[in-house]
């Protein structure tokens, strides 16, 4: 995949991540649409808004590279390599999902591709990660795991502990906390005195970078640098993107007690796709019309998975005791 | 043949393993250049170094859960606990990562970790050093649970904890890390499910794990003089559950009695229990009788330590009111 400075980001490649995040957006907006249907049978996290930095950070990383993830993980999902039909098949339940129906909209699993799992529990994700470096520096591999987690595990032990043995053992690791500022309902604000998490990490000796989470071109600059630190033995990297989610926490859920229609509108204002667009069509890097025949693509790509997943059958139930061990 | 301690028996084992497999590794307190506060990895830093015997800070939550996300990617840990007590910090990770990701990654993924430590109640180690909790891990799909009582055990079964690609919890008691037995030169596993008969015996079934083992053996030796035949068996493994030795004892016995460190309520004792009573209710001529150690914390003084726990005199006044009834 690419691999090169923002700086010297090629048209191909800007191209390229404006349609992956878009592939995320599309395949959230046909996501909700499948909740309101009653197609999706239990939770669903979008991730609308976020789609920046799982696209600016997957650009850098090979199948090999493992990525963990948390419970508003599809677009961590996607990016990493999880096809629009076996993501929206697994949230609705279906046999062809990619964690075969036992996992939905938390407990997505394609290690085929390096999507080593999403997680219902806040902070497992980042334990996982630098497992992922403990076993890539024991085997002399220059892979890299990555972690992808919200503000609210910042407050966890898990953070804790995870960045201090990455650190100390100069894991191959990069910890990405996507601050949007709010722990379900819960503000970062209140949850933390300092709301810069990666202050953090100088208690533990690493780099930490805060990056404009909504600039996807700002994330794949720092996020390179940080795989390529890991790679080369430097040691993990702790990356906070200041993001926001313009959905719901969850899908069908309440979501005017905690925060402002001004405030929820001034982000869409800075909508990640919509900056990209606007900076590629600025630069004469593509016009309207070329974006646009991007999106019909993406849109017709995700409506094909949509209707692939709403005919796939469901998994038998004589498979459910599968797997408990190897 | 020769003898070795538990300790030394184990520890041959997983230096057998660590040679026949570079991608295993340890980490653990004080388990590198220390060798661990029981010798469970002396002299190992020196053949394998840092990276594969790796000393950790006082952080089980974190790496009990690295250690998961290395099994998910081609690496095999075994974790060292020194005291099992200390795992109950990473009881999240174990029990809702661990445990569950094989099933959740539609078996795609397997989670070959050991997680190893001391258990059980003795020498005044107090509380927080003599909890055992075995049959709460047995209650978690997903885990193999492993009680070793000889050194020959030990040995075998934790080789097969290496080589399984399942989660295993290998649970040594304290009071047995330094007691001798036979332990032969030749390589050697042990598999899971699979009960050894300590002792035969045609008037009553003893079902007894770790310490409790040997303490039934010395009381049946006894009672042996005065006529009474007593039957122990060692599950050696509880995750996976050998019953059908149990069932087969009691067939011939028709008596149960099942001798328990840890605590009675839900424990492993009611659960042979239950599954006796529904697979063999025929066979029993009384009721199964369970003697557990008390339901409460394990305290410190030698005299209210000894009031806590089974010892001889309790286990043969078990057996001769089971055989009255």
């Amino acid at each position: 995949m690419i691999d090169t400075p923002a700086t010297q980001l090629d048209r191909t490649a800007m191209l390229s991540l404006y349609r992956e995040m878009l592939v995320i957006r599309r395949c959230e907006e046909q996501l909700a649409k499948g909740h309101q249907a009653g197609l999706i049978h239990g939770a669903c996290h979008t991730y609308v808004g976020e789609e920046a930095v799982a696209v600016g950070v997957c650009a850098h990383l090979r199948q090999a590279d493992a990525v963990f993830s948390t419970h508003r993980g599809h677009g961590h999902a996607l990016a990493k390599g999880v096809t629009p039909r076996a993501l929206i098949a697994e949230l609705f339940g279906r046999a062809t999902g990619c964690s075969q129906g036992r996992g939905g909209s938390m407990h997505l699993f394609a290690p085929e591709v390096g999507m080593m799992g999403t997680s219902g529990i806040v902070g497992p994700c980042i334990l996982q990660a630098a497992g992922a470096g403990y076993s890539f520096k024991l085997l002399g591999l220059d892979q890299v795991g990555v972690a992808f987690f919200g503000d609210g595990a910042s407050n966890n032990g898990a953070f804790h502990e995870g960045l201090n043995l990455a650190a100390i053992w100069d894991l191959p690791a990069v910890f990405v906390c996507e601050n949007n500022m709010y722990a379900t309902e819960v503000p970062f604000a209140y949850a933390s005195r300092n709301t810069d998490i990666a202050d953090r990490a100088v208690g533990y000796g690493i780099p930490g970078v805060i990056v404009d989470g909504n600039d996807v071109l700002a994330v794949y600059e720092v996020a390179g640098a940080a795989v390529r630190r890991a790679r080369s033995g430097g040691g993990p990297t702790l990356i906070e993107c200041k993001t926001y989610r313009t959905r719901p926490h969850s899908e069908g859920m309440r979501d005017g007690s905690y925060r402002s229609v001004e405030e929820i509108e001034s982000w869409k204002a800075r909508d990640p796709i919509r900056q990209l667009y606007a900076t590629l069509t600025a630069q004469d890097l593509a016009d309207e019309q070329a974006l646009a025949a991007i999106d019909a693509e993406v849109q017709a790509q995700v409506a094909e998975a949509y209707e692939f997943a709403k005919n796939s059958p469901y998994p038998d139930g004589a498979t459910a005791l599968d797997h408990v061990f190897s | 043949m020769r003898e070795l301690t538990y300790t030394a028996a184990a520890r041959e084992g997983l230096d057998e393993e660590m040679a026949r497999d570079s991608r295993i590794f340890v980490v653990g307190e004080g388990i590198g250049v220390r060798g661990g506060n029981f010798n469970t990895t002396l002299g190992l830093y020196e053949k394998y170094g840092p990276l594969r015997l790796c000393d950790t800070p006082i952080s089980e939550r974190g790496f009990v859960g690295l250690c998961t996300g290395a099994a998910m990617t081609g690496t095999r840990p075994v974790v060292d606990f020194m005291f099992v007590d200390f795992i109950l910090d990473a009881l999240g990770e174990l029990f809702n990562q661990t445990a569950k990701i094989q099933y959740m990654s539609s078996g795609r993924l397997t989670m070959p970790i050991v997680l190893r430590g001391c258990i059980g109640i003795g020498g005044s180690a107090a509380t927080h050093h003599s909890g055992s909790y075995y049959s709460i891990f047995a209650n978690i799909p997903g885990l193999r649970v492993v009680v070793p009582t000889t050194p020959f055990d030990a040995k075998g079964l934790l080789k097969t904890a290496i080589r399984s690609d399942d989660p295993v919890l290998f649970l040594e008691h304290k009071s047995l890390m330094n007691t001798k037995g036979p332990v032969p030169e030749e390589e050697y596993c042990l598999p899971f499910g699979q009960a050894a008969i300590a002792r035969t015996g045609t008037d009553l079934t003893v079902v007894a794990l770790a310490l409790m083992v040997r303490k039934t053996l010395e009381v049946a030796e006894q009672l042996a003089s005065e006529g009474i035949s007593v039957e122990v068996i060692d599950p050696r493994t509880i995750a996976p559950l050998d019953i059908q030795t149990i069932l087969a004892s009691v067939h011939k016995t028709g008596r149960l009695l099942i001798v328990d460190e840890t605590f009675g309520p839900c424990g492993i004792g009611a659960e042979i229990a239950a599954q006796v009573m529904e697979l063999a209710f025929d066979d029993l001529d009384a009721p199964v009788r369970r003697l557990n150690g008390s339901h409460t914390p394990t305290p410190y003084s030698p005299t209210l330590e000894a009031a806590v726990v089974p010892g001889p005199p309790a286990i043969a006044r078990a057996i001769r009111e089971l055989l009255a009834e």
